[in-house]
């Protein structure tokens, strides 16, 4: 494909679903607000993303923070979890075997049903939003993570065997790194839930942040914001999956075959 | 006794009347010092025995013996070099050499281990790529320093499957060379596995032609008593080799073929004539 298609062909994507909208909220729907209209009501939270004129009423990218910070921290901690339970999964048929049902089952619910369950369990909100992107992300790394150890070749374990490397050194020096891949892959999967999460706690627990927002100023009747905050999660969450994929692609760079 | 001893070793993989027999009534004496050559078929066992050697698997039936003990599990007295490339791609050949050093000689200085990696990295004059990570270095470079990782571990006995298996037959050739070379100055006991007699012939002190599966033992030992370096190109004139390789191939064409079981001794032995179309 030509470089002025590549820009072109997305460009064109774009306009199409900016016509979409305009023509909507012209035939269809009254309430919802134009592009122009969008755009003019936005403009303050966009030109001044980090301004703080209230607790209701930051720029864009300071509540974009709040939700980071939040995700950051319930990330972490299913990454904690995940990783050491997937190598579980990966190295013990015992283990997999008693505990692949109850994962089976516990991973389609949604977060929507983790969070009072959070909030019965920690009594306060931000505890049982960590305790949702948690328990919502990590099943990606799970999964991913016992995958990288299950096909780890068995070449490189018959190298550890025959070198006597002790346990500690197999763990750090071949079964990790061989492993590696395919549990960033898991990484990365997981992030993109925990993004898509903390909109739903955020807007339960009503604690700030974009899902927050959304929320409050649909209350508020102010729906140009509602579609501000969408095309901002979708942005953030387009620029944290192209990072985690760099770093993906990076660990991949050193595979043979 | 014997270096290395194996009596009446089997084994067979699979269950009920899927039970498949591999290697059957393998006997086996290594001599310390001795460099041994056992050819056989693809997919007869050979690795199956090299992995029992190894302490990876464990026979059904048998024993196995080194210096006077049962071999129970992987050991730093056998170093082995793979089929399969089998260095970790995400170190450089340096790691992968030093990751055995290190492991093996722990109570070494920091100095010393150092040096004793790049000693064999230059043993397989592969120092210049030291830094080089596998997926930068040729598959002969690669079984290279998979030879120099297993040579570090100073290990009693060498153990080498199939090691040039993987190769085209130039760059197979070279190594060939480049081994005959490490082992006048190493001085290794050794068991090579590998399909090619010529290899066989070139390396060995003693060849053991393995028969083809299922099933699969021992035929009649060969020794090679012909001085190093051996020339490639001497493999078709000594009269000795010759007939040593003669000898081989019959018995892996007959008696330990592939139609083995079914085989009898043949009743007339005279050679077709063979027409020889005159070029115009």
């Amino acid at each position: 494909m030509s470089k002025t298609a590549r820009f072109f062909l997305p460009a064109l994507g774009f306009l199409g679903l900016l016509a979409l909208w305009a023509i909507t909220s012209k035939v269809f729907s009254e309430n919802l607000p134009s592009p122009a209209k969008t755009w003019e009501v936005s403009k303050p939270y966009l030109v001044e993303p980090f301004a703080k004129r209230g607790e209701l009423d930051q720029g864009i990218l300071r509540f974009t923070w709040y939700s980071l910070v939040l995700v950051a921290k319930g990330y972490a901690l299913a990454l904690l979890i995940g990783t050491p339970l997937g190598f579980l999964l990966g190295r013990s048929k015992f283990f997999t075997s008693s505990f692949d049902p109850v994962i089976q089952l516990l991973r389609p619910v949604s977060p929507l049903a983790w969070l009072p369950l959070g909030l019965v369990l920690f009594q306060k909100s931000q505890p049982a939003a960590l305790f949702t992107i948690a328990v919502c992300a990590m099943w990606p790394t799970v999964l991913n993570t016992a995958m990288g150890v299950r096909s780890i070749p068995k070449d490189y374990l018959n190298v550890a065997k025959v070198l006597g490397l002790s346990r500690v050194r197999t763990y750090t020096k071949v079964l990790l790194p061989a492993a590696l891949p395919h549990m960033f892959t898991g990484f990365r999967l997981s992030l993109g839930i925990a993004w898509l999460v903390i909109v739903a706690v955020e807007m339960l627990t009503g604690s700030p942040g974009i899902g927050g927002f959304l929320w409050q100023e649909y209350n508020s009747l102010i729906y140009e914001h509602i579609i501000l905050c969408i095309l901002a999660i979708g942005v953030v969450g387009i620029v944290l999956d192209k990072m985690m994929k760099m770093i993906e692609d990076r660990l991949r760079v050193g595979e043979v075959r | 006794m014997a270096f290395l001893e194996l009596r009446g070793v089997g084994k067979s993989y699979g269950k009920g009347a899927d039970r498949l027999e591999v290697l059957k009534d393998i006997n086996l004496d290594v001599r310390e010092g001795e460099f041994l050559a056992i050819v056989g078929y693809s997919g007869a066992g050979k690795t199956t025995l090299m992995s029992m050697i190894a302490g990876l698997l464990f026979p059904d039936t048998g024993t196995l013996q080194l210096d006077g003990k049962p071999i129970t599990g992987p050991g730093a007295d056998r170093g082995m070099v793979f089929q399969n490339y089998s260095l970790l791609p995400w170190m450089t050949a340096y790691e992968n050499v030093a990751l055995a050093v290190d492991q093996v000689f722990s109570d070494w200085s920091a100095e010393k281990r150092r040096d004793c990696v790049e000693r064999h990295l230059d043993l397989v004059k592969l120092l210049p790529a030291a830094k080089k990570r596998p997926h930068e270095l040729s598959g002969g470079m690669r079984q290279r320093v998979s030879v120099a990782r297993a040579l570090a571990m100073n290990p009693r006995i060498l153990l080498m499957d199939e090691p040039f298996g993987a190769l085209d037959a130039l760059t197979r050739g070279n190594l060939q060379t480049e081994l005959e070379r490490i082992f006048q100055t190493e001085k290794k006991t050794a068991i090579l596995i590998t399909n090619d007699v010529d290899e066989a012939l070139l390396l060995a002190d003693r060849v053991i032609p393995l028969s083809a599966g299922p099933s699969a033992t021992f035929g009649p030992a060969v020794e090679i008593p012909v001085a190093r370096p051996r020339d490639r190109a001497e493999l078709g004139r000594n009269p000795l080799l010759r007939s040593v390789r003669n000898s081989l191939i019959t018995y892996l064409l007959g008696p330990g073929g592939r139609n083995r079981h079914t085989w009898k001794e043949p009743t007339q032995t005279e050679p077709e004539p063979v027409a020889i179309a005159e070029a115009s």
